[in-house]
């Protein structure tokens, strides 16, 4: 076990200011079950589950109430026992519909879970990730893509590194950093399972480095662990946490165009994914509550609840002792990457790493103006394209001309938006030209 | 020889024989079309607005003279142009009924609320990906014009807040259908002149939260509309256009004034009449 600065950065990339002292130290705090939960069947990337229980039904903590649908797709557990109230629609915070099981709780302590599996080192691997499919596990770190698939890469592309992604480089986030502080063990236990399931001899833990008590706990939680480790120290600077700047960062390896990362032999787990995994893995416990940091200068007092995954943001504001005056922008996530909200009836899923209340002194809203040619947007852009020029051609519905300046590489990490001077909404339009690309494709396809 | 007579009689050599080949081509090889498409082309009304399918007036002409493909698909030119063609090709016309866009809802921004302040990109599609759109009714017009941006003839117009389709200037092509997020447009019989201009599929009491002239699908309309021709859809009125709607005692006895006769205080037809 060792400790290294990371001698590569990405190019590009910025510097906001992180507000991370808000929340940083705020230990976190279980949120007891609230009454009525609702509980979104498309917490992850890909088909939502399909709901295999119905209006009346008394569940148990943990049975299966939404099963996966297709290969890229994940399971869904309740969250608590109870009865099922009803299977409604439920907008998500994407601002999307869909189908979600509400259930009134009651209370009680009794769980289903899968059995315990202390030994699972002479576990064959194919097993041990059928069982993480089998939890509904989910990449947390935001984007939701199943871990069982990623966990079974095709035989002819060997993993030989296993990242864990503790970088939460958005501002203001902070539920992966108390994370690390305060389930380092349970994290490292997952990591190991992880580099067992996928044969990798090589494990990094990528942290950035304005979170020395994260580097020292994960330091001492990983000390005993044996074979290629290291903690990674990642300079400061956003988007170190996006898969492919980060796998730069701490290899030097370049993720080709289009491809993935087990193209150039790494897998990126985050840190509340690694502790999921040993979750699901030793204690048999599907996902079905995460932390999530309430964070922002409109919270009364900022914290990293742990909450089961289907509860309304209201609930998760109030116990946070409510809104500090007055909330101009609430954003589910980051607010770089994050999705503003309408309300706050909107129900938290396995990928809301954090819930941010703004007061109208942090809002400001732009006028945007016509790009003056800075070029800064080029600078910023991690992924080294024209931002300019793409948000140009989507201006002038010339969505095939965007598509040939590789808009699809676009990671939508806001970086360009954030530093024009011309205040474009530029991410917007990247969001924008990439669903008509989808959605010519996905024409095409039909015929 | 010198070199410039050589070249001239090289090349002329070379445009001799090409005229020689092009004129066996021309003989042998041409493809007739047949004369009557460039005649039906004329007869249509060169909008190029691709709404019958086909890419563009000339290939439609096409498709009607080889491969027999319905008249009636050219809404620009309605019943007169497919009568015309009809008449020239010797075939029946068939019933065309001149179509028209109508935007189903009647919620602007006196009458319906926004729940939020939407600082993005002006566009339906663009506001609908941010928090699902700021129009606090899921259902309504956003009135952010992405309909209004694809009209080949500029029929329509945002108005306080929504969109309107001007009937007379409406060439029925179906780009706005496609084009709008809610969908919320319907390609409707022009000569149809009452609506029920609401989408709102929630109940009641929701509506009303929201909007000061959504259906509450009180069901009242049903009993005065004629046999039919207004349905209910769970908690929407929704009028079946394949019957017809003439009993104007439906407006006044609409409570939530979503039912409107064209040219009674609505902009769209306001222009039209
Ligand atoms: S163009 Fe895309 S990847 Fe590049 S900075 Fe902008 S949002 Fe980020
Ligand atoms: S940063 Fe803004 S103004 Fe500058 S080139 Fe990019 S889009 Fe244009
Ligand atoms: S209003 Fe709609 S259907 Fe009518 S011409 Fe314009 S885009 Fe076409
Ligand atoms: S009708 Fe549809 S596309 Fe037109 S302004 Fe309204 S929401 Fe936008």
């Amino acid at each position: 076990m060792t400790t290294i600065r990371s001698p590569h950065t990405f190019r590009g990339g910025i510097h906001p200011a992180y507000n991370k002292d808000l929340a940083a130290g705020a230990a976190i705090r279980e949120l007891p079950t609230p009454a009525r939960l609702t509980v979104p069947m498309s917490q992850h990337l890909g088909a939502p589950a399909k709901p295999v229980v119905k209006a009346g039904d008394m569940i148990k903590a943990g049975q299966l109430i939404g099963e996966q649908n297709g290969f890229i797709s994940a399971a869904v557990h309740a969250p608590a026992g109870g009865k099922v109230a009803a299977i409604d629609s439920a907008v998500t915070a994407s601002g999307r519909a869909c189908a979600a099981v509400v259930i009134e709780t009651d209370g009680s302590a009794e769980r289903q879970a899968m059995p315990a599996l202390t030994e699972w080192r002479g576990v064959d691997r194919k097993e041990l990730s059928a069982r993480v499919g089998e939890a509904g596990v989910v990449g947390m770190g935001g984007a939701g893509f199943p871990t069982r698939v990623k966990l079974s890469p095709p035989s002819d592309k060997p993993i030989d590194t296993v990242i864990l992604n503790g970088a939460e480089c958005e501002p203001y986030l902070t539920s992966d950093h108390r994370m690390m502080v305060e389930r380092a063990r349970e994290i490292r236990d997952g990591a190991e399972i992880i580099r067992h399931i996928l044969g990798a001899k090589c494990l990094r833990v990528a942290i950035e480095d304005n979170k020395p008590d994260a580097i020292a706990a994960i330091e001492q939680a990983f000390a005993d662990m044996d074979g290629d480790v290291a903690v990674a120290v990642l300079k400061t600077s956003y988007p170190q946490g996006s898969e492919k700047q980060q796998i730069y960062s701490v290899t030097g390896r370049e993720v080709p165009r289009g491809g993935l990362p087990m193209d150039v032999g790494c897998v990126v787990e985050n840190v509340s994914t690694a502790f999921a995994v040993w979750d699901a893995v030793v204690n048999g416990e599907p996902l079905t509550r995460r932390v999530i940091s309430v964070t922002g200068d409109a919270v009364a007092g900022p914290s990293n609840l742990l909450a089961p995954c289907g509860t309304l943001y209201a609930d998760l504001v109030a116990a946070c002792g409510g809104i500090k005056g007055k909330a101009a922008k609430i954003i589910s996530g980051g607010p770089m990457m994050g999705f503003a909200v309408g309300s706050l009836d909107v129900p938290t899923g396995k990928t809301a790493s954090g819930l941010l209340l703004l007061s109208a002194g942090k809002v400001t809203c732009f006028t945007s103006q016509a790009c003056i040619s800075c070029g800064r947007c080029v600078d910023a852009c991690p992924m080294r394209l024209a931002p300019a020029e793409l948000s140009q051609f989507i201006e002038a519905d010339d969505i095939g001309g965007a598509e040939g300046i590789a808009l699809m590489d676009c990671i939508e990490c806001g970086s360009c938006a954030f530093v024009c001077p011309a205040r474009r909404p530029l991410v917007q339009h990247m969001r924008r030209g990439k669903a008509a690309v989808m959605a010519r494709r996905a024409a095409a396809k039909r015929g | 020889m010198d070199p410039i007579i050589t070249s001239t009689l090289c090349v002329g050599g070379i445009g001799l024989a090409s005229a020689a080949a092009l004129a066996v081509a021309e003989k042998y090889l041409s493809v007739k079309e047949d004369p009557r498409i460039a005649k039906v082309a004329e007869m249509l009304p060169g909008a190029n607005c691709g709404g019958c399918g086909y890419a563009g007036c000339a290939d439609y002409a096409r498709k009607i003279v080889n491969d027999n493909v319905d008249l009636t698909l050219c809404a620009p030119g309605g019943p007169e142009c497919a009568n015309t063609i009809a008449a020239f090709l010797g075939r029946a016309a068939g019933a065309v009924e001149k179509r028209v866009a109508i935007v189903l809802c009647c919620g602007d921004d006196t009458a319906a609320a926004r729940r939020a302040a939407y600082n993005g990109i002006t566009d339906c599609a663009a506001a609908q990906a941010t928090a699902g759109g700021d129009k606090a009714c899921a259902y309504g017009c956003l009135g952010y014009g992405s309909c209004a941006r694809v009209c080949p003839v500029n029929a329509i117009a945002i108005v306080n807040g929504i969109a309107k389709v001007d009937k007379a200037l409406c060439i029925a092509c179906g780009k706005c259908v496609d084009v709008c997020p809610r969908k919320l447009i319907k390609l409707v019989p022009a000569a149809a002149d009452i609506h029920v201009l609401c989408s709102s599929k929630d109940k009641g009491p929701v509506v009303k939260k929201v909007c000061g002239t959504g259906c509450i699908g009180c069901r009242i309309c049903t009993k005065f509309a004629d046999e039919g021709s207004i349905v209910m859809d769970g908690f929407l009125a929704v009028a079946d256009y394949t019957k017809r709607l003439t009993n104007e005692e439906v407006v006044a006895k609409c409570p939530s004034h979503c039912i409107r006769k064209d040219g009674a205080g609505n902009a769209e037809t306001a222009a039209a009449s």
